[in-house]
């Protein structure tokens, strides 16, 4: 198929290319109205700065907002959940603004009191991407916030979310730990430096003045920095099951109480040193593998994705009501753009509904008067009334989300179950030198069981796991693989079978692919097609005439369109009509409807387009590389006119189910499962989120980390979809490192076990022994997986 | 021995009054947003030419 290939003019404010329209003003283009009016509004302001920091900074503004669409703002009862503080002067807001992605967007946001001057202050918080703005409610409102936030392109996100629930803060109490246990390990680690090189008989005073303070500094460490370790400790008890850190909890409080003995008892200077530097370390491991990441949710819901009011429409009155207080009965008014919260009849207006959302399929659906539309959808084009069927909380959206009411039970870490065994040899031996010992010499059993628990503590383990952890999420982090938290990186080591959605996933939402089966035609015919393409909003003759679109524009006569079959009209003395199979040759096609566009001109028939999601490249060489080491399914909503096309790409033992429900994708894992195999489910839309919930790990697929995403274990961006297999391997490296450096470890504990168990082990070589094995530890891991991540030729830096 | 006593309470306290700014510092949320900061240094200060006074945007929330 042939194109003309043009010269493109980006957009002053977007950047992006002008292809409906091109907007002159001065020397600047403009790719809409939107665009210009955002540059104007910042032009009379002086502002213009915000266009000298980046290039091109702003967000296409193609699709407006409608003018009240914060109407709902003014309603006392949302306000007074949205708002944060109010005095009799200042209202203090936070805003979540998903559009924030560049210098100048700080920039300006954080100047908005020179647009506004009821603005006090404005500041931006760009991790979260959320703006915090003190206003003057005297003299201003939260509506009018919102829309100078609009006005300037950046429309405040506002879902049911902000209205049930607060956000959850950040947790801050293991920083706070971890500064503690810093503060006091320096602080022993320098009063034990005289005990270390050994003080001199007439200095032996100071020996009780050291001892002390390293006993009071120590204790911090015991009831303030460990508490992480024993509430863990004390959880896993509760369960009847012992994970890591109760045998941690166990050894630090054994280490105190030596020590304790030690110093009142006169007879040594204890292991304040070691207990605290272990616990240090420790808590340093479990930061790094909790880092989590702000700006992505892994744990949303229907209520992230819904608006907080819609207009309900009462005695031919438009009212803003609360999302909650919709009832049955009720006619809403859905506008272009927005998003359908409840099932309803359509009762009036022409509904074109994107339900990309829920199944990842990038062109809407027509729907006539009458028929019932499920929650879910976005409206594209004119207004329409629904009548209400069913409330939120029984839509159809919402049962998806609740179907799964079986929570996956809590997944043990492989840490866990070794440690497990690891304490049981521990206590054996602590026994049987106690045993030993009380025949030979009473007194030193004491000692031996204590020290055998102090040494033998798995923190070495706990060390190599959390390190580990948190170097292969912060690896995969810099290749947008962003994962929930370090289970994950386990669950996806042992998986054996990857299932794939098809739509949205293996193929793009961004392009599709148009095929013409039938008689070429010429490139005069293509620019009447385009013409006429371009006359309707129908998203498959929007795409038609983008394909065809050429210099010397045609214009239509008689334009005329049947909605849902198709248009026709007459372009440089042709007629033309293009449409449904039954629109055009007058019988109903066998093939599917949805992607096909038949072509008339002058009453003969040339052929027919057909369109295809476009696949993401490199996939289907990325699924062939997979094969060879799991097991691949496809699972696909559509019908199954890809199937011929994919099998032969894909090869044979590739499986595809074609019109898969979500229910049945759901069913399809956990048959899976129940057959003993470990599952991973890539998928994108809302349609994958009860398999993603069900699978062992469940990645959600997204073409840019802003979108929302399904409630999932990890978050890939899409264009890193071809490189799976490299992260895969990665996942597997994890344990491998893990358990290297669990071996060294147990060679450390071999040679302190044999000194503790002779009755030798002095404080300076405990002393020395511990902090080095756990350096060693932390250097081997940290090397040993980023080696192997530059060997799998990953990222080791963010990209921006 | 009074010297060397007199001396540590010295070094811990000047210790614990750095702890004290770090524990500050956490929790009056300058590490929440570690992207923001750098970049807004750089901003130049543009004299205020037809409204508002320039000042307020340093001004830090709570």
């Amino acid at each position: 198929m042939s194109t003309s290939v043009k010269s493109t003019i980006q957009c002053y404010h977007c950047g992006e290319e002008c292809v409906t329209e091109t907007i002159q003003l001065a020397d600047k283009t403009f790719c809409c109205q939107g665009c210009k009016t955002v540059y104007q509004v910042l032009n009379q302001s002086d502002l213009c700065n915000y266009y000298e920091l980046n290039k091109n900074p702003g967000t296409t503004q193609r699709i407006t907002v409608r003018k009240d669409k914060f109407s709902f703002l003014d309603d006392e009862k949302i306000q007074q959940q949205l708002v944060s503080f109010r005095n009799s002067e200042q209202t203090h807001v936070t805003f979540y603004l998903p559009q924030i992605h560049c210098s100048s967007c700080l920039w300006l946001l954080e100047n908005l009191h020179r647009l506004n001057s009821d603005v006090v202050s404005s500041r931006v918080n760009f991790t979260r991407k959320e703006v915090a703005i003190i206003f003057n409610h005297n003299r201003s409102s939260l509506r009018t916030v919102a829309e100078l936030l609009t006005s300037i392109g950046y429309e405040p996100y506002i879902s049911l979310q902000n209205l049930q629930q607060a956000k959850p803060r950040i947790q801050r109490s293991l920083i706070y730990q971890l500064g503690v246990a810093g503060f006091c390990f320096a602080n022993i680690m320098l009063m034990s430096f005289p005990e270390y090189l050994g003080l001199e008989e007439a200095e032996k005073s100071m020996q009780y003045l050291f001892r002390y303070f390293n006993l009071i500094l120590s204790l911090p460490v015991l009831l303030y920095s460990s508490l992480p370790f024993y509430q863990s400790a004390w959880g896993s008890l509760k369960h009847k099951y012992l994970n890591i850190d109760a045998p941690i909890a166990l050894a630090i409080i054994m280490t105190f109480g030596r020590s304790l003995y030690e110093v009142l008892s006169n007879t040594g200077s204890g292991y304040f040193d070691s207990m605290s530097g272990i616990v240090f370390f420790m808590l340093v491991g479990r930061v790094l593998q909790e880092k989590t990441y702000q700006q992505l949710s892994f744990e949303r819901d229907y209520t992230s994705y819904f608006p907080i009011a819609v207009t309900v429409i009462k005695d031919k009155k438009e009212i803003p009501t609360a999302l909650p207080d919709i009832k049955v009965g009720d006619t809403i008014l859905i506008h272009n753009e927005e998003l359908i919260p409840v099932d309803g009849l359509l009762t009036k207006g022409k509904a074109l509904i994107d339900y990309s959302f829920v199944t990842g399929e990038s062109l809407p659906v027509l729907k006539e008067m009458g028929e019932l539309l499920y929650a879910g959808g976005k409206q594209t084009g004119s207004n329409i009334e629904l009548l209400v069927m069913k409330e939120v909380a029984q839509s159809y959206l919402t049962r998806l989300w609740n179907n799964d009411d079986k929570q996956k039970a809590a997944k043990v870490s492989f840490v866990d179950s070794l440690s497990r065994y690891f304490t049981w040899i521990v206590f054996a031996l602590a026994a049987a030198g106690a045993l030993y010992w009380s025949f030979y010499d009473g007194g030193k059993a004491w000692n031996v069981v204590t020290t055998i628990l102090i040494v033998a503590c798995p923190c070495a383990l706990l060390l190599s796991n959390s390190f580990t952890n948190g170097n292969v999420l912060r690896i995969l982090g810099n290749n947008k693989l962003y994962l929930r938290n370090a289970q994950t990186i386990e669950e996806i080591a042992e998986v054996n079978h990857i299932v794939f959605d098809k739509t949205g996933t293996l193929t793009t939402t961004e392009a599709q692919d148009i095929f013409f089966s039938g008689e070429p035609f010429t490139d005069e015919i293509a620019g009447c097609i385009a013409a006429l393409a371009a006359q309707s909003t129908h998203p498959l003759s929007k795409l038609l005439a983008k394909e065809f679109k050429q210099d010397g524009a045609f214009t239509v006569k008689q334009f005329r369109e049947s909605t849902g079959k198709g248009i026709s009209g007459i372009v440089n003395q042709r007629i033309i009509s293009l449409g449904s199979a039954e629109f055009i040759t007058g019988y109903a096609s066998q093939k599917f409807e949805g992607s096909t566009v038949y072509v008339s001109v002058d009453g003969s028939l040339p052929g027919y387009f057909s369109i295809r999601n476009h696949y993401r490249t490199h996939i289907f060489e990325q699924i062939k590389q997979l094969r060879k080491q799991y097991r691949i399914s496809i699972l696909s909503g559509d019908n199954e006119s890809e199937r011929l096309n994919l099998q032969r790409e894909l090869g044979m033992d590739v499986k595809l189910f074609f019109n898969q429900q979500p229910h049945d994708k759901l069913c399809y894992i956990q048959q899976l499962q129940q057959g003993g195999q470990k599952v991973m489910m890539i998928g994108d839309g809302l349609n994958d989120a009860g398999a993603l919930k069900q699978a062992d790990a469940g990645i959600a697929v997204t073409e840019s980390t802003n979108n929302f995403t399904p409630a999932s274990d990890g978050i890939l961006e899409a264009n890193q979809l071809n490189r799976l297999s490299a992260y895969l391997q990665f996942t597997k490296a994890n344990k491998r490192v893990v358990l290297a450096s669990f071996v060294l470890s147990i060679l450390y504990n071999i040679i302190g076990l044999s000194f503790a168990l002779k009755g030798v082990l002095s404080p300076m070589i405990a002393a020395i022994l511990m902090p080095s094995s756990s350096l060693s530890i932390i250097l081997l891991t940290f090397g040993a997986s980023s080696l192997y991540a530059r060997l799998l030729g990953l990222r080791k830096k963010q990209q921006l | 021995m009074s010297v060397i006593f007199l001396l540590l309470i010295a070094s811990v306290s000047v210790a614990a009054l750095f702890l004290g700014a770090f524990l500050w510092s956490v929790k009056s949320g300058q590490y929440d947003d570690e992207t923001s900061p750098p970049i807004r240094m750089l901003f130049d200060q543009k004299p205020a030419s037809s409204s508002g006074n320039s000042s307020e945007t340093n001004s830090t929330q709570q």
